[in-house]
């Protein structure tokens, strides 16, 4: 059989082209005529010799005629780039390859946690060096992290505790003037946002922020290889990088939490004295006598902790970004997640130790 | 389809600036179809520039870019689209998209603008590989896991999957081991004669210049200071021109010692 294809041998009707040959396929002695093609691209050269090895490995016979030298030559030139078939790939089972996949993402997820104790590990190795040298600190850059972290979070972090303040007072007025209780409205606010909320939820707003930011700043410089540029040039990492951060966390986050504390109770004072006729010298009054100080110092005792495990989970996905911009990406939303996730967690395991030991 | 040696891509007196600072001023320059024209100059002549404004990626303060006889400039989105179908660009680092493999990188351009079966997509990206000179087992990794040289060829790659009439390539061979970077000008001729291509290629490679360059545009003074074959080149005595082309690489190249 002859096919005689003529025209545009080009990507852009390549669809079309195989419909017209596809008749042929099936022939054992196909003549291919191309002397009416005026052009030809590598997609339709592609085509031409596709259909011929089908056609040969079914044991057919296709001879291609007509050509010009120009097209002999691309059509040699594709014939050689065309890679071999390889039969390598294993057909999966569904089953089992759902069950490897979640053995590989638990072992994977237990090896980061113990990634992580290293890098801790690193870290406090690190520390104490500085202790015992303390002229290896770099205290410009402990300043620097601690305005960042710190001070330019003020705002957002009053802002925060004071509504949270106010929804609480609002929502225990509801309840409590069902009972005549309006008075305990200043032990509910006093407990839950000096023990847990105050400081909770700053440390989820410092992960998002400067946990984030950690991640983004340490990844971008491993990505254009500054910080293989710092450890040829004889710095450490470590020191430099990970140690002002991690420091000037654990300053400023038990600051932050004090902030929050403040103004969470202005916030429900505020709203207490508008909602329930709850003064302000009645809600100090009753706060100094019912309120025991260690509500407050079980708050802030979880400060530096969570501090620790932003700062290292910060610090450490972004010491893990690859070469690539997706990974940036990933590991940052990573460790923002991974710190928030970790600090509910020593929350939870503090609320245990605490009821424990009976504070 | 425009015929061989129709000047394809005319700019007319070109003017780009980044705020006060002049790129090019008055520049003018022709690339007939078919040819290879390196364009070389000093660093910071706006070569990378001049490539980009072609291309739309830089808008020109003032003159004109005219493609297959169209106004890059001043003409509808629609007809923009359709000629930028018919180039392809290969940038310095490959550009690869890093979230894609480089089967899937190639498949893009054929999955945006063509309706080919997925299987037909498959093959040609693979052969597209294969004809740039990638190993079969590159197809399926991700570009963070190829080293330079096979970053450019899988962009090279790319540039090529829908068969252009124009590509556009910026240091196609910087970076390259001498033996790669030969490897690479032999493949750019090879398709270059036998697809008919008109190659725009900004270098510094004088082994380039000298294996493939049909002709050659010098950017100095922010226009194209001269233009003509390698031999022209070597009777310019404007001095960095000159310095350029008898330096001791060039000797190294073997330019100018045939005669």
């Amino acid at each position: 059989m002859d096919v005689h294809l003529s025209g545009r041998l080009a990507v852009a009707r390549l669809e079309e082209l195989r419909a017209q040959i596809s008749a042929a396929m099936k022939e054992p002695d196909v003549v291919l005529d191309l002397s009416a093609v005026d052009y030809m691209d590598t997609a339709g050269a592609w085509l031409v010799i596709d259909m011929q090895t089908a056609i040969q490995e079914r044991g057919g016979r296709c001879n291609i005629s007509g050509t010009s030298k120009v097209h002999d030559e691309l059509l040699e030139v594709v014939r050689q780039s065309i890679p071999q078939k390889d039969d390598t790939a294993k057909p999966k089972d569904g089953f089992l390859d759902w069950v490897e996949t979640i053995g590989r993402k638990t072992w994977s997820g237990v090896n980061a946690l113990i990634e992580i104790l290293g890098f801790l590990g690193l870290v406090v190795a690190r520390l104490g060096t500085v202790i015992i040298h303390p002229r290896r600190l770099r205290l410009t850059s402990v300043v620097h992290h601690l305005q960042e972290i710190g001070l330019n979070a003020v705002p957002i972090v009053s802002l925060m505790a004071f509504l949270i303040g106010v929804v609480m007072a609002f929502q225990g007025a509801v309840q409590l003037r069902q009972f005549g209780a309006e008075v305990f409205v200043v032990d509910l606010i006093a407990i839950s946002v000096l023990r847990e909320l105050g400081i909770l939820l700053t440390a989820i707003i410092v992960a998002g922020r400067s946990g984030a930011a950690f991640t983004a700043a340490i990844g971008s410089m491993k990505m254009r290889e500054e910080i293989d540029a710092m450890q040829t040039l004889g710095l450490d990492p470590i020191e430099v990088l990970v140690l002002p951060r991690l420091l000037a966390l654990i300053i400023a986050l038990p600051l932050l939490g004090f902030v929050a504390d403040v103004m969470g109770l202005l916030g429900g004072a505020m709203m207490a004295w508008i909602e329930l006729d709850v003064s302000p010298g009645m809600f100090r009054t009753r706060l100094y006598d019912s309120v025991d100080v260690w509500h407050y110092a079980v708050g802030l005792i979880k400060a530096p902790f969570f501090a620790i495990i932003i700062g290292i989970v910060g610090c450490y996905e972004g010491m893990k970004v690859g070469g690539d911009a997706a990974s940036l990406g990933r590991l940052t939303s990573t460790s923002v997640v991974l710190s928030i996730f970790l600090v509910i967690v020593a929350d939870a395991m503090f609320s245990v130790f605490f009821a424990v030991i009976g504070v | 389809m425009a015929n061989q040696g129709d000047a394809i891509i005319q700019v007319r007196g070109l003017r780009t600036q980044f705020g006060d600072h002049v790129v090019h001023d008055g520049l003018d320059l022709d690339v007939n179809c078919g040819e290879v024209l390196g364009v070389v100059g000093g660093s910071g002549t706006g070569k990378s520039v001049l490539l980009r404004a072609i291309v739309g990626l830089v808008q020109p303060k003032a003159g004109s870019v005219n493609v297959f006889g169209t106004d890059m400039l001043h003409t509808s989105d629609e007809k923009r689209q359709q000629i930028e179908r018919r180039w392809g660009v290969m940038f310095q680092d490959g550009a690869l998209f890093s979230s894609l493999t480089v089967r899937e990188n190639v498949e893009v351009p054929m999955r945006e603008q063509t309706d080919l079966s997925a299987r037909t997509r498959r093959a040609l990206a693979e052969l597209k590989i294969s004809m740039v000179g990638l190993p079969p087992n590159a197809c399926d990794k991700y570009p963070s896991e190829l080293s330079g040289g096979m970053r450019k060829r899988a962009g090279l790659a790319r540039a090529l999957a829908l068969d252009p009439e124009i590509v556009f390539l910026d240091e196609p061979t910087a970076g390259l081991d001498p033996i790669g970077a030969s490897a690479f000008d032999a493949l750019i001729k090879k398709l270059q004669t036998t697809l008919g291509l008109t190659v725009f290629l900004v270098t510094h490679d004088l082994d380039t210049l000298h294996a493939i360059c049909d002709r050659i545009a010098v950017l100095a003074e922010k226009r194209v200071f001269v233009t003509g074959t390698m031999k022209d080149m070597l009777k310019v005595d404007q001095p960095w021109v000159h310095e350029y082309f008898h330096g001791p690489r060039a000797r190294a190249a073997g330019i100018g010692t045939e005669d």
